[in-house]
């Protein structure tokens, strides 16, 4: 049983995927004012940096990037097995009143972002929370729903999606894996 | 009831003997040792043949906590325990509840145990009246109760005048002194061997210099009196050098150590482990080493176990809290016979430590095969091998480091007074 | 690399790896108590016991504040106020506790092995808030995640420890703690109140006086001397004590520049350390109680565990 990986996105598409969101953003937010992007660790904070460069490159101003990390917030935490490592949250700026822009990598179930919600909201009450993922998978457990999707890619419960960085966590391709 | 012993090695050390011989008992009593001996008609005939035949194991030190210990061990399961371990013999000190330091009690130990007991039970008195360290026993009344020794075992004579006193007041009353040699201001609030376990561990130690300077304190008390002394269950190599010298220059002194300052180092009790709780605690691995060539030197005279039943609940608690003291009465031959397999004594030198000293010491016309004495014999068997189980064991109590562990050798018969106590 | 104890009795029984766990986590958790709102949902429904057999308000404090802010409920029990003084046995006292059903017991224990003695005998986890002589690992972590701090590692780090080696659990676990980590350690104190054999347990060296220890360390870690405990025979006086074995700016520039000056808590002001170097620049004893927190949700989160369904 050997895994066969086909390519979704490659290098260029991940690239015009991200700008095209970009400009959805903007659309949206009428500019970068009040606007904040929070990546979830790890992969989520990678492509809000890259996020965050396109916006400035369109609207010559910066936007402020934060990490969060959803250890604490999970929902499965039980039994004596052991403990995922937790990683730093860092969000260097109030939230109060911002809006605020989740930004993660593959979209499924939508307990990850739960649970990055609940951790933003204990850091302050942003005006809305909006979501962006380079990658829907479907298969949703909660009513969540992204706002700016790069790629709709339905799969089985089997199959598993991949976004490659490389060494300066710039993203390489989008992998799904049978 | 007659019996012939055919076919073991026979190794009795009084006599200087060790080789195969047959044993004859007739009326509870030695009635010959010889080859090729024949049974008389109606004799029970036991076959040792790859056995070994020794007079019977004498423990100069058990603790029967009877009267008023029950709960921990009686009479009746201390000698159950005995037999099974190959004892024909015990001594059983005084600190029971009352203390049995009067005739009273003496007589009611002697009394059960000739009614109900499977070994002969031998009483130490106490030294002071109650134990407390204050004023002499009424050591003459004692003796003629049945009393073999007097010891303050559990505690040591703290005050070196009343301890003067004792040994030559013992003296003159023909009864043996057994000394629990301890420095108690130097035990301290002390639960283990001082030492690097202790560090780690990070619990309060017991000094080598506890023993050593009470074993030094009543080797020269014993000395100024011209009085013989015997020092119970010595643990440290100090211990050991002080009463090889002692004997040199002519001390009446004689020692015991248990089986588990042979056989354990305090290494024993990591885990918080209270069965390798006692007092004096398990040395370090230059103590064992002495010990052992103590044993071989013959400053060791004898091996005792301190056999101290706890029960379960005073064992069961926090290191600190537990009770000091191993069961030993079962696990005693195998780990002394280990000295013989490990070559640090011989046969002949093991039963003379755990059979001829111990009669000599206590006064008992014990601890021989002559003919004419009681027939009181062990018959072991050298290569057995089985393992310790708690609930396998007969004493009352199951505290004892080496559950679990396996051991080689065994008692196969003990005999007291010619009938079979024990077979296994 | 994951944490697969059940129980934290000391740093003894962890591996180099699992403690550098223990304190990155102790790190990455550090943001949650400077947020407005210090609590995230984590241990949500678990609760902690907190049994303690010697009153010890800083550690008691900080384990229940690290229990709340991970929204575990707690539950104090002491030994004034419980059956303790009734003198019940610890056995029994266990097993009324797990009644309640707790997921983790923290206990302090005047006796040394307490907490193995406990973690036999329940099946949620333990950890040790200080027994006897023997461990306290939460000091000991938490001591190192603030030289850490200061020097971003602990290997190479010369670190004296001074006072009553023998009787202190912090001494221990510092000791363990460091030297697994590849620190230097350096012990001085009173001959009466160093035990046999310390220095076999790692990298260690006992100092025939506090200047030798003291000299070129990078960090000075006093330790508090308690006299009413440790007996009369042990030292001549405080006075005498603190001649020659507290810590003033004169004694303290035989350090590296720099050096942090460390202290378990409660000091005793003039005795193990002077004032012009408890509130000197150089004292990091508030930032030690700050990390306790810290390190206290890190221990209560590892042995809590979670089972992490495969995505």
């Amino acid at each position: 049983m050997g895994t066969e990986n086909t390519v979704i996105l490659d290098g260029v598409g991940v690239k015009r995927a991200l700008t095209r969101i970009a400009h959805e953003v903007l659309e949206r937010n009428k500019g970068v004012k009040d606007l904040v992007l929070v990546g979830i660790r790890t992969g989520g904070v990678h492509l809000a940096h890259e996020l965050a460069l396109r916006l400035e490159e369109i609207e010559g101003e910066k936007v402020g990037v934060g990490a969060v990390d959803i250890t604490l917030y999970r929902d499965d935490i039980k039994g004596h097995a052991e403990h995922l490592p937790v990683g730093k949250t860092d969000i260097p700026f109030s939230i109060e009143g911002k809006k605020v822009v989740l930004v993660d990598d593959v979209l499924f179930t939508g307990r990850t972002i739960r649970a990055a919600m609940d951790a933003i909201i204990d850091h302050g009450r942003p005006s809305c929370i909006q979501l962006a993922v380079l990658v829907d998978r479907g298969h949703r457990d909660l009513p969540i729903r992204a706002d700016f999707v790069g790629r709709n890619v339905p799969t089985s419960l089997k199959e598993n999606i991949t976004v490659a960085f490389d060494a300066a966590n710039k993203p390489v391709e989008v992998v799904l894996e049978k | 009831m007659n019996l012939l012993i055919k076919g073991g090695r026979v190794v009795d050390p009084s006599q200087n003997i060790d080789e195969t011989q047959d044993l004859l008992v007739v009326d509870g009593t030695i009635k010959e040792l010889g080859k090729g001996l024949k049974a008389p008609a109606g004799a029970e005939v036991i076959d040792a043949a790859g056995l070994v035949v020794t007079p019977g194991l004498i423990d100069m030190h058990v603790h029967l906590r009877d009267p008023g210990l029950e709960y921990k061990e009686d009479i009746v399961t201390g000698s159950k325990a005995a037999a099974a371990g190959g004892f024909t013999s015990v001594a059983c000190m005084p600190n029971t509840k009352p203390v049995n330091d009067n005739k009273a009690i003496t007589s009611y130990i002697l009394t059960k145990a000739k009614a109900e007991a499977l070994v002969n039970v031998f009483p130490v008195g106490a030294i002071t009246q109650g134990s407390k360290g204050e004023n002499l026993a009424e050591m003459g009344e004692l003796k003629e109760a049945g009393c073999v020794a007097v010891s303050d075992d559990g505690r040591p004579v703290v005050n070196a005048e009343l301890m003067r006193r004792a040994l030559e007041y013992a003296k003159g009353m023909g009864i043996m002194v057994i000394t629990h040699s301890e420095e108690l201001a130097l035990l301290g609030e002390g639960v283990m061997n001082e030492g690097f376990t202790a560090t780690e561990l990070g619990l309060k130690g017991i000094p080598w210099a506890a023993e050593d300077v009470a074993v030094a304190r009543d080797v020269y008390l014993a000395e100024f009196t011209n009085s013989p002394i015997h020092i119970a269950h010595i643990s440290t190599k100090g211990s050991v050098r002080i009463i090889k010298n002692a004997k040199a220059r002519g001390v009446q002194v004689t020692c015991e150590t248990a089986p588990h300052y042979f056989s354990l180092t305090d290494e024993a009790v990591r885990g918080y482990e209270t069965n390798a709780k006692m007092n004096p605690p398990l040395r370090e691995a230059d103590d064992v080493a002495a010990i052992k060539a103590g044993l071989a030197d013959g400053t060791i005279d004898a091996i005792a176990t301190d056999h101290a039943p706890h029960h379960l609940d005073e064992k069961d608690v926090e290191f600190n809290l537990a009770m000091n003291g191993i069961i030993g009465l079962e696990t005693s031959l195998p780990l002394s016979l280990k000295l013989v397999e490990d070559k640090v004594l011989d046969m002949k030198a093991l039963i003379e430590k755990m059979a001829v000293k111990p009669a000599q010491i206590l006064g008992l016309d014990r601890g021989t095969l002559k003919a004419g004495t009681p027939a009181d014999v062990t018959i072991i068997d050298p290569k057995a091998e089985w393992v310790v189980e708690a609930d396998k064991l007969a004493s009352k109590s199951k505290n004892s480091p080496f559950l679990g562990q396996k051991m080689k050798g065994v008692a196969a018969y003990t005999i007291v007074g010619g009938k079979v106590v024990f077979k296994r | 690399m994951a944490f697969k104890h059940k129980d934290i009795i000391g740093l003894q029984d962890l591996t180099r790896e699992e403690i550098e766990l223990l304190l990155s986590t102790a790190e990455n958790l550090k943001e949650i108590n400077s947020r407005d709102i210090k609590k995230v949902p984590t241990l949500r429904g678990k609760t902690v016991v907190n049994l303690f057999y010697e009153a010890s308000t800083r550690t008691r404090t900080s384990f229940e504040i690290a229990a709340k802010r991970l929204s575990a409920d707690t539950i104090n029990i002491t030994a004034s106020t419980s059956s303790v003084t009734k003198g019940e046995t610890l056995s029994d006292t266990a097993r009324n506790v797990l009644a309640m059903k707790p997921d983790i017991i923290v206990m302090r224990h005047s006796i040394s092995g307490a907490h193995h003695y406990l973690a036999k005998r329940v099946s949620c986890s333990v950890i040790n808030a200080g027994d006897g002589a023997h461990e306290h690992p939460s000091q000991g972590l938490l001591d190192m995640l603030t030289m850490r701090q200061k020097y971003g590692k602990l290997e190479g780090l010369k670190v004296a420890i001074v006072g009553d080696i023998t009787h202190s659990r912090v001494a221990r676990s510092d000791i363990f703690g460091l030297t697994k980590m590849g620190a230097n350690v350096f012990l001085a104190g009173p001959p009466t109140m160093m035990p046999p054999g310390i220095e076999r347990l790692g990298n260690v060296t006992v100092c025939k006086d506090m200047r030798e220890a003291v000299d070129g360390a990078d960090v000075v870690m006093m330790l508090r001397i308690q006299l009413e405990r440790q007996g009369k025979t042990l030292l001549p006086t405080m006075k005498e004590y603190s001649r020659y074995f507290g810590l003033n700016r004169n004694l303290l520039q035989l350090a590296k520049k720099d050096a942090m000056v460390m202290h378990p808590g409660p000091i005793n002001r003039g005795v193990e350390l002077n004032s012009d170097v408890a509130d000197s620049d150089q004292s990091h004893v508030l930032k030690q109680v700050e990390n306790g927190v810290a390190v206290r949700m890190s221990m209560l989160y590892h042995v809590s565990g979670g089972e992490l369904p495969t995505e």
